[in-house]
């Protein structure tokens, strides 16, 4: 079955999703990973928003993480104090989902700013919640395309904590947890004992050159190095029929 | 106490120029119609304080209303950037806009601290991000009881609040339900409160449900009736959210002399919501009219 690079990244991002996960969602691509997810094999997946809704079901894709949807019909709606207090510092998710513009070798995100963040040559939306849930979650995960302007050796800021200078460096600021995939256009990434990023699987007519190329260091290939699964059949519809018919979040054209 | 009174007169009265202005909501119930009669009436050297600037924030920076922003997630939810907000802190376009960042959970606390009359609100946020660096208001603090420690952030306290709920009574006792966001906090933090609803009601409605009371009549200074105030953002129940509109304002805003036009034609071109409802037309309203589905019904019991 033919597919394209953003919906295999939708589908390897959902695949790291385990049924008795509690998720902070992500809006984009995180978003369309945790409801393919819920539909498929994670039906017990409590999904919570940024905007405090906690076990939303949504009836249709949501555009935003504050749409209707994610209301009518879950579990319980916090004020946004009390989610980030009690849910996100507290340490009650398992799992956050986060995007950015550029993610170092140490997977510490920047959505803040290209350039000088006096004088910025791009200024990014910020935060949000992102600095927050990076730091409070068990395990991060990450999807954003493969290009070196993106993978950076290091960010131009830090907006969300990934190992910071390594995994002794995250454990001295007093954080657990930290980022575990980063799911590209070309493979999926994860983080060795130093907390450095390396890559685990290649995605199907992906090539070790072409992660070299677009990545701003020499990023290193695990030994066993995989092969990310093709998606199923299921999964594609879902994405097509379902939660992203307008193509907002994936090019669905092969 | 508060007044019922036109939006004109609430912002007329409500806002001047320089002052600190928080438009309230988490996506859901932004108060559009408010800003639009802010950017009408000229205000200028606004500091737009808000979790999320939306839209709202990217017309009345557009529209020359803004000296700062102070804010802790700048985007088009769902769809991307705020090319006003970018043109403004890239370019001094059309006015230079001071910036002052902060996390969500940052915000909500330093509003939270303003609400409480507390010196600073502490939180285990902004570790291992370079954010404190540029930001004078968040501050390392070590836990006075062992050797933990939490960032904190100073209060905020706006001069103005512009809240939505979906009804309220006469006195300003609002019924909100829904997507909460920091509506509450930030209506307790502000020295001014303008609270704009879709629908008015008896104060027996609100007592027959007290624990969907958000927001109680003595910090409301201004009650406006305003139905589809929200538009193109929601109100639970009431209607859906415009995302066309959200789509459309990514290209609308990318060029200055289409928001110009833009402006010309939906904020100064209107004399109020109302006619801008007219604009807008009952086949667009209708489209986001959601099906009826009611909570169950509560019993609070008639004690004697």
């Amino acid at each position: 079955m033919n597919y394209t690079n953003s919906e295999l990244m939708v589908v390897a991002a959902a695949r790291e999703l385990e049924n008795d996960d509690s998720v902070l969602v992500g809006i984009g691509k995180p978003n369309l990973a945790c409801n393919v997810a819920k539909r498929t094999h994670a039906p017990e997946l409590r999904m919570v928003y940024e905007s405090g809704t906690i076990g939303s079901d949504p009836s249709k894709p949501p555009l935003s993480i504050g749409d209707p949807v994610l209301a009518s019909g879950a579990i319980s709606i916090e004020p946004m104090r009390n989610n980030f207090n009690y849910q996100l510092q507290a340490g009650r998710l398992d799992v956050g989902f986060l995007g950015g513009a550029q993610i170092d070798k140490y997977g510490n995100i920047n959505s803040t700013v290209i350039g000088d963040y006096d004088d910025p040559t791009v200024r990014l939306p910020g935060s949000g919640g992102a600095c927050e849930i990076a730091g409070h979650v068990d395990r991060t995960l990450i999807i954003t395309p493969h290009s070196e302007r993106r993978f950076p050796e290091e960010v131009d800021f830090i907006t969300s904590p990934g190992f910071v200078g390594g995994r002794e460096g995250r454990e001295e600021l007093g954080l657990s947890g930290g980022p575990e995939a980063v799911i590209t256009d070309l493979a999926v990434c994860r983080f060795d004992e130093r907390g450095e990023m390396y890559v685990d699987a290649l995605h199907p007519n992906a090539t070790r050159e072409a992660v070299l190329d677009r990545t701003g260091w020499e990023i290193e290939f695990a030994d066993d190095l995989g092969t990310t699964p093709d998606p199923r059949e299921e999964e594609l519809r879902l994405i097509r029929e379902d939660l992203d018919p307008d193509e907002l979040y994936t090019d669905q054209e092969k | 106490m508060s007044t019922i009174t036109s939006m004109q007169d609430a912002i007329s009265d409500g806002v001047s120029d320089g002052d600190s202005v928080y438009l309230a909501g988490f996506t859901h119930l932004i108060p559009f119609a408010a800003g639009h009669e802010i950017i009408r009436q000229e205000k200028r050297d606004l500091e737009l304080v808000r979790a999320t600037p939306d839209l709202i924030y990217d017309q009345m920076i557009a529209a020359g209303c803004a000296r700062k922003a102070t804010f802790s997630w700048a985007g088009n939810p769902g769809v991307g950037s705020l090319p006003a907000f970018r043109r403004a802190a890239e370019e001094g376009i059309p006015t230079e806009l001071e910036l002052e960042e902060y996390t969500h959970f940052g915000l909500v606390a330093a509003l939270d601290a303003g609400a409480s009359n507390l010196p600073f609100a502490p939180l285990r946020g902004f570790i291992g991000s370079d954010l404190p660096d540029h930001n004078d208001n968040i501050a390392r603090i070590e836990s006075p009881f062992d050797d933990d420690y939490v960032y904190a952030v100073a209060p905020i306290e706006p001069d103005v609040a512009v809240v939505r709920a979906q009804r309220a009574d006469e006195n300003g006792n609002a019924h909100l339900w829904g997507i909460q966001g920091e509506v509450k906090v930030a209506a307790l933090a502000a020295d001014t409160v303008i609270l704009t609803v879709e629908e008015l009601c008896p104060e027996e409605t609100i007592r027959s449900d007290p624990n969907r009371t958000l927001i109680t009549s003595d910090d409301v200074d201004y009650v406006v009736h305003d139905p589809y105030g929200s538009h193109p953002s929601y109100a639970q129940g009431y209607y859906g959210r415009d995302n066309e509109a959200y789509i459309e304002w990514a290209d609308i805003a990318s060029d200055v002399d289409r928001v110009e036009a833009w402006l010309d034609e939906w904020v100064y071109g209107v004399e109020d919501r109302r006619e801008y409802v007219e604009k807008l037309g009952v086949d667009r309203l209708l489209d986001l009219d959601p099906d009826n589905a009611y909570a169950e019904p509560v019993n609070m019991g008639a004690y004697k």
